[in-house]
């Protein structure tokens, strides 16, 4: 492995802003976020990212590293080139605050568009219910995400059509796949889905899947049996024409 | 003269964890005006990283379990400078609060008959801990953010709090900035819940996340609160060692809580070796038996490697320090064994520990299926933190509430894995009911409009000063070192003595700290404020470690290697003294009354 490495690095604002390279030394076993902060603490103490766990758990400091939506405390150098400058860059389909730190704030007020957890009533003697491991292990994939925001990122619906107002992206799609196929949830999202989260944007290409740092399967076991809810429930043409005759 | 963004609430939470939200959710439902300041993104906050379980008793693997139980293994697991109240509360309001988390949408992992299924770990007697796998954490964060957003409350995330405001010595709120713009902000508050979490940041080797400066403990340092407990962290036995850029995260105790074994490199289970006498009936005396208890069997005792954290660390320490560790410094920790036992043992692993194994995949190239792996103790939990009441959760100043691991009481010396979970939601229920209560009873306070002047320009000084100031990250570095080398695992008088004056000169440096840069997003400087917050806990932890002259749970003096009664009747707390230098005393244990001593006589 080389000893020393060259990571450039967007630095910036709203207002503009360039690459800038910085040389430091890389050892063994060290990943992205472990070289930003030596940059950080060397070069450039002003140098803006976002990190909490660096363990993979909070998807914190979600980036795009040589042009791949990526954690970069998951990322080890040893599988990078490091001939080349490493080029890192934030996440490109959210607003930019500074560096590699984007406003991700739309996520949130997204989520909360989504009819939360309505679970039915209790129905075992000592007032709490009974559910399956195997019930249970479905929605339990989709409640790995860690909020990234990479799937987001990539999503082309978000990225390149700027749909924000009216589609809710892949992420929080897996978050109302959890709802929907929760053991214990009463609500119904379908129409929702359809009308306001306007699932139909998007078209199965699979990039949100293949950046999970989590691998959900997001678009084969989310969204598309969310979208067999909506197919079924608007578009049957067995019950198309049973409306109108 | 900077002007500041302003907010008026019944109750203001600082802090998104576990505790903070679940005090959020309930002081909301009272119908208060709730705001919640936190440091990162909302859904970051540490809790997302623990990992074993929530410990409760509610019995669904081992019938045999109940309250008193649960309290006792706390209790003995506290070596009993615990606060006895908040134990019984913690022991009987659990199982109601993990209820409460799977109908606001947690999945527990389920039993065979369909209930939440409970795993063995440290300490405890019973299977007690609900769990979701190895990302319990993760799972309690997400319920308590997504039930929280539609409960009501407004949520300022990414923002640093300088200072606690006063009225009359009651607490009026709060001011800080956003990391965003650096916008200063005031939060005026009728009532305050601090739920910052620990200081692990504090130590070079470490389990915790950036976060965990210790920022609620100087706030309410600062504000006048007593601090409790502080000469006990907690050192998580098992950390990843290599490669070195990870080393500290943690490997869950759920490894060994499924079959792990730890082997020094002689391939010796050592931890058969010493095992403590107020353990030993409770000991399995062979690996067979040991095995057998990881399985379910009732009548086996658990293994020595379930140990309380302290001991097991200590263990660690000694092997690696006689030279039969492994070679970057740990022991092995080895779960891919089972394959004797059971026939799936691959899958079996992967269901249960999958977190573990992505980990251990990803950052050290090493397949735990088929690998041991190397460990070694990390800096993972301070029991200390501000004395409250064990009822309101309320500190020594009115109005200022604390919960989770900010506060002390519930753990006493050591904390039991699983315990600091069940203590997020027991008491952030508690303290937002309680500051919701106090709130009602209060009218708006005033706040001193010149302290908030000054409180900005402090915070401001650093870019006076700009680069040819002391560069924040360095001092920060230099506190880890100091701390990890001569406040660690084994201490002695005179090398915490070199402490404290180490310490008083990164104060010296903190006090010319120089940012550059503008206030955006400026990591800089938010780590010149982190630096500060940790060298009060720095001096803190040191001068109750050297008050307290014996060992006991998680302090171990290498001049005083014993275990000294007179010292179990007290608690150690330390607060700001009139001159501003730090008072350390100590206090006697409130007497347990009979009944809970019956208890715990009738466990032992």
């Amino acid at each position: 492995m080389a000893t020393q490495a060259t990571f450039r690095i967007w630095r910036g604002d709203p207002a503009g802003g360039a690459f800038q390279d910085y040389s430091t030394p890389v050892e063994e076993g060290m990943v992205v976020l472990d070289a930003v902060h030596r940059i950080q603490a060397q070069q450039a103490n002003d140098l803006a990212v976002r990190w909490n766990c660096k363990a993979g758990k909070c998807g914190s400091c979600s980036a795009e590293i040589n042009g791949t939506p990526k954690l970069m405390c998951m990322t080890r150098l040893s599988n990078i080139n490091l001939e080349m400058p490493v080029i890192l860059e934030p996440m490109r389909t959210f607003p930019l605050i500074r560096d590699l730190v984007t406003d991700v704030s739309w996520n949130f007020r997204a989520k909360k568009t989504i009819r939360p957890f309505r679970p039915r009533l209790p129905d075992s003697p000592d007032g709490t219910w009974r559910m399956q491991q195997a019930d249970v292990e479905r929605v339990q994939e989709f409640r790995k995400c860690i909020e990234c925001f990479l799937c987001q990122d990539v999503c082309h619906v978000l990225r390149e059509h700027h749909k924000q107002d009216e589609f809710i992206g892949p992420r929080l799609l897996v978050h109302a796949a959890a709802l929907e196929m929760h053991p214990l949830d009463a609500e119904d999202r379908v129409s929702d889905l359809r009308r306001k989260h306007n699932i139909g944007y998007c078209n199965i290409t699979t990039c949100c899947r293949q950046v999970c740092p989590e691998s959900i399967t997001i678009t084969e076991n989310a969204i598309i049996p969310l979208k067999e809810r909506v197919v079924d429930q608007f578009f049957d043409p067995l019950k198309q024409l049973f409306h109108i005759l | 003269m900077p002007e500041f963004q302003r907010f008026s609430y019944d109750v203001l939470v600082i802090g998104a964890g576990g505790a903070g939200l679940r005090a959020a959710i309930e002081a909301a439902a009272t119908g208060a005006k709730v705001g919640v300041v936190c440091k990162s993104l909302l859904g970051k906050a540490h809790t997302v990283m623990a990992e074993g379980g929530i410990a409760a008793a509610l019995a669904n693997v081992d019938d045999r379990d109940n309250w008193r139980v649960h309290f006792s293994d706390t209790m003995r697991g506290g070596q009993y400078l615990n606060n006895w109240r908040m134990a019984e509360l913690h022991a009987r309001e659990a199982p109601d609060c993990v209820r409460e988390l799977e109908a606001w949408g947690a999945l527990f992992d389920r039993t065979k008959d369909g209930r939440i299924l409970q795993r063995n770990f440290g300490g405890h007697r019973y299977p007690r801990l609900a769990h979701v796998g190895d990302r319990t954490g993760l799972e309690m964060i997400r319920t308590l953010q997504d039930h929280g957003i539609h409960a009501g409350m407004e949520v300022h995330m990414e923002c640093t709090v300088l200072r606690l405001l006063l009225d009359g010595g009651q607490i009026a709120g709060a001011c800080g900035y956003d990391r965003e713009k650096g916008r200063f902000y005031l939060w005026q508050a009728k009532a305050v819940v601090l739920a910052t979490g620990g200081i692990g940041r504090a130590y070079k080797i470490t389990s915790n996340s950036w976060e965990y400066t210790g920022d609620g403990l100087a706030l309410a340092y600062h504000a006048g609160a007593e601090l409790q407990d502080m000469e006990f962290v907690q050192f998580h036995p098992t950390g990843m060692v290599w490669p070195i850029s990870v080393r500290g995260i943690l490997v869950t105790e759920g490894v060994r809580g499924e079959g792990g074994v730890l082997r020094n490199s002689e391939g010796r289970r050592f931890m058969f070796d010493d095992i403590p006498d107020l353990y030993k009936e409770q000991t399995a005396d062979t690996e067979e038996e040991g095995w057998r208890y990881t399985q379910g069997d009732k009548n086996a005792r658990r293994p020595p490697e379930l140990l309380t954290r302290d001991h097991v660390a200590r263990c660690i320490n000694r092997e690696v320090k006689a030279g039969r560790g492994s070679p970057h410094g740990g022991v092995y920790l080895d779960i891919s064994w089972i394959k004797k036992h059971l026939p799936k043992s691959e899958e079996h692993i992967k269901r249960k520990l999958p977190s573990m194994y992505h980990q251990f995949k990803q950052l050290a190239d090493l397949d735990i299926t088929q690998e041991q792996m190397e460990v070694g103790p990390t800096t993972h939990y301070v029991m200390g933190g501000i004395r409250v009441d064990g009822d309101t959760q309320m500190s020594t100043v009115p109005g200022l509430f604390a919960a989770g691991e900010v506060a002390a009481g519930l753990h006493g010396a050591n904390r039991l894995g699983g315990n600091s979970l069940s203590d997020l939601l027991v008491f952030g229920r508690r303290a937002g009911r309680y500051a919701a209560e106090f709130a009602k009873t209060r009218a708006a306070a005033t706040v001193d409009e010149q302290q908030l002047q000054a409180t900005a320009a402090a915070a401001l000084a650093p870019f006076d000063r700009g680069p040819a100031g002391e560069n924040p990250y360095q001092i920060q570095y230099d506190l880890q070192d100091t701390m990890q080398d001569l406040v660690g695992i084994v201490r002695t008088e005179q090398e915490m003595q070199q402490a404290l004056a180490a310490i008083e000169k990164f104060r010296a440096r903190a006090e010319r700290i120089g940012v550059v840069g503008n206030r955006e997003y400026n990591n800089g400087w938010h780590t010149s404020v982190d630096v500060t917050n940790l060298i009060i806990v720095s001096e803190a932890v040191t001068r109750a470690a050297l008050m307290r002259k014996e060992s006991r749970g998680a302090q171990f003096r290498e001049d005083f290697p014993n275990k000294d009664a007179e010292w179990g009747k007290y608690n150690i707390v330390v607060k700001s003294g009139a001159d501003g230098a730090m008072q350390v005393e100590k206090i006697a244990l409130s007497p347990m009354p009979d009944e809970l001593k019956a208890v715990i006589e009738e466990m032992k």
